[in-house]
């Protein structure tokens, strides 16, 4: 009995002593806003911290992330993926980042955009060389982010993998900003030639500022089987004529490895993707910078149609 | 030794087209369906991209030649490397200037495993390279010419198209 109350005395110190810890990392906050409320509202102690807490969030502004912030610059997400999660580390990559991109404009892209890409090498002639391609994929996130560009060249499929935060890349431009139906492209691999044939010279395409970027619906026509995967597992939309070449068989397998019930599995999605209110927290914290690089892009980009004369010949 | 390897594979694929034959009955066969390695290994068939008689003839005629040798110690050839191929029941060597597999970033990843032609001198045997190559060749081809050997700088003279 006695050991029994001891034990419950000690829990109980330790909890006040958490409380008074927990209270006193922010006194400053706090003892003004609740010192108002008292003047204002003598009642109990449970309307004070209301109001404690109302008064708090009122005056404080909160920076407005544009919702379209996600899909813009999705690498500054981590990777939802408990084990690797690491909140300093991520930090510190995001800081890194937005380094890299005080020095380089990184523009915005995404899976079916075509871009051009001019990067040191040290093997090339010039020291310099530039690939004009579709971009497949993007995965990764964090300074490890990375796209991969498809072109062909002289009827030879190219594809390149680009880092996105590598620091030999100089000059990542978007010849022409589009979506597709689809999350990544690998099915071009499989396509007929001319549905990832981007000429090398081509210029970039304006988009009016502010419209929303187009999806491009074309559909693809594949080349007969073998494939380098099974495309008819993957509910592909971009896709024009997968039926021409499967079986019975295949689409029976088809059927059996679907997971229809996946979209409905919350727990699923929810350890996949970053929570919303996290989302909001680090784009809180990266914004301001973000947003000002963008404004300074925008008066470049101005001062660059200006200066450039249009040649008639 | 080629003309041998040769005589195996289409005895070999006789015996296949046989088993096949009797395995499209069976519904459920237990053949794997997953795609063939894209490594450069003992016998993995590339595509000549030159313009020499011999590599031309290969192709347009659908037997393209197989690996038979990769001269390093991995066994696994990478780009750069040279391999020994059967090619109309003849052998030759001869670099590989673009692979299908995975490289590393900023380095192109081709569509198909492709070779040159070459000579014991490295010297290559056509005149023209049709599809363009990996500009990191030039590091890799120069670090592998010796003072006193094959000179494999040749084949980036007759290449047309860097990437």
């Amino acid at each position: 009995m006695n050991l029994s109350n001891r034990i419950l005395n000690k829990k109980l110190t330790e909890c006040a002593y958490k409380c008074l810890v927990t209270f006193s990392t922010k006194p400053i906050q706090q003892a003004p806003a609740a010192a108002a409320a008292a003047t204002t509202s003598p009642g109990g102690s449970q309307t004070q911290q209301d109001a404690a807490v109302s008064n708090n969030t009122s005056p404080a502004r909160k920076p407005l992330v544009p919702p379209h912030y996600r899909f813009v610059y999705p690498e500054f997400l981590p990777d939802p993926k408990i084990e690797w999660r690491n909140n300093i580390r991520e930090k510190l990559e995001r800081l890194d980042m937005l380094d890299r991109r005080r020095q380089i404009d990184l523009p915005e892209f995404y899976v079916g955009s075509i871009l051009a890409v001019t990067s040191s090498d040290p093997h090339a002639a010039g020291k310099v060389s530039r690939f004009v391609g579709i971009c497949i994929h993007r995965e990764k996130c964090g300074l490890r982010a990375r796209f991969i560009l498809r072109n062909v060249i002289d009827h030879q499929g190219v594809e390149v993998v680009y880092e996105l935060y590598d620091p030999t890349i100089q000059k990542v431009e978007v010849l022409r900003l589009e979506k597709r139906l689809d999350d990544s492209l690998f099915y071009l691999r499989d396509a007929l030639p001319e549905y990832s044939t981007f000429d090398e010279n081509m210029d970039a395409e304006h988009l009016e500022e502010g419209t929303p970027v187009p999806v491009n619906d074309i559909k693809v026509v594949l080349r007969p089987r073998p494939w380098l995967e099974r495309w008819e597992r993957q509910n592909l939309l971009g896709v024009a004529n997968i039926d021409q070449y499967i079986k019975e068989k295949h689409r029976k397998s088809a059927l059996k490895v679907q997971k229809p019930w996946e979209k409905f599995d919350l727990m699923k999605q929810y350890r996949s993707t970053i929570p919303e209110e996290e989302q909001k927290e680090i784009f809180a914290e990266v914004h301001t910078e973000l947003h000002t690089l963008e404004l300074q892009r925008k008066r470049n980009k101005r001062k660059r149609t200006f200066i450039k004369p249009k040649q008639l010949a | 030794m080629a003309q041998m390897l040769l005589r195996n594979f289409s005895a070999r694929r006789a015996c296949g087209l046989l088993l096949s034959s009797q395995k499209q009955q069976q519904e459920t066969c237990g053949l794997h369906t997953t795609p063939a390695c894209c490594e450069i290994r003992k016998l993995a068939r590339l595509r000549v991209v030159d313009n020499s008689d011999l590599g031309k003839r290969a192709m347009a005629e659908g037997r393209p030649p197989r690996c038979i040798h990769v001269y390093n110690k991995r066994g696994v050839g990478y780009i750069g490397d040279k391999v020994l191929v059967a090619i109309k029941g003849e052998k030759k060597k001869g670099i590989l200037v673009g692979l299908k597999q995975n490289q590393r970033p900023k380095q192109p990843k081709f569509d198909s495993n492709n070779l040159v032609l070459i000579d014991d001198n490295g010297t290559p045997l056509g005149t023209r390279i049709h599809v363009p190559i990996p500009t990191i060749l030039r590091t890799i081809l120069k670090e592998k010419t010796l003072a006193k050997g094959a000179d494999y700088t040749k084949v980036l003279a007759i290449a047309s198209r860097y990437v």
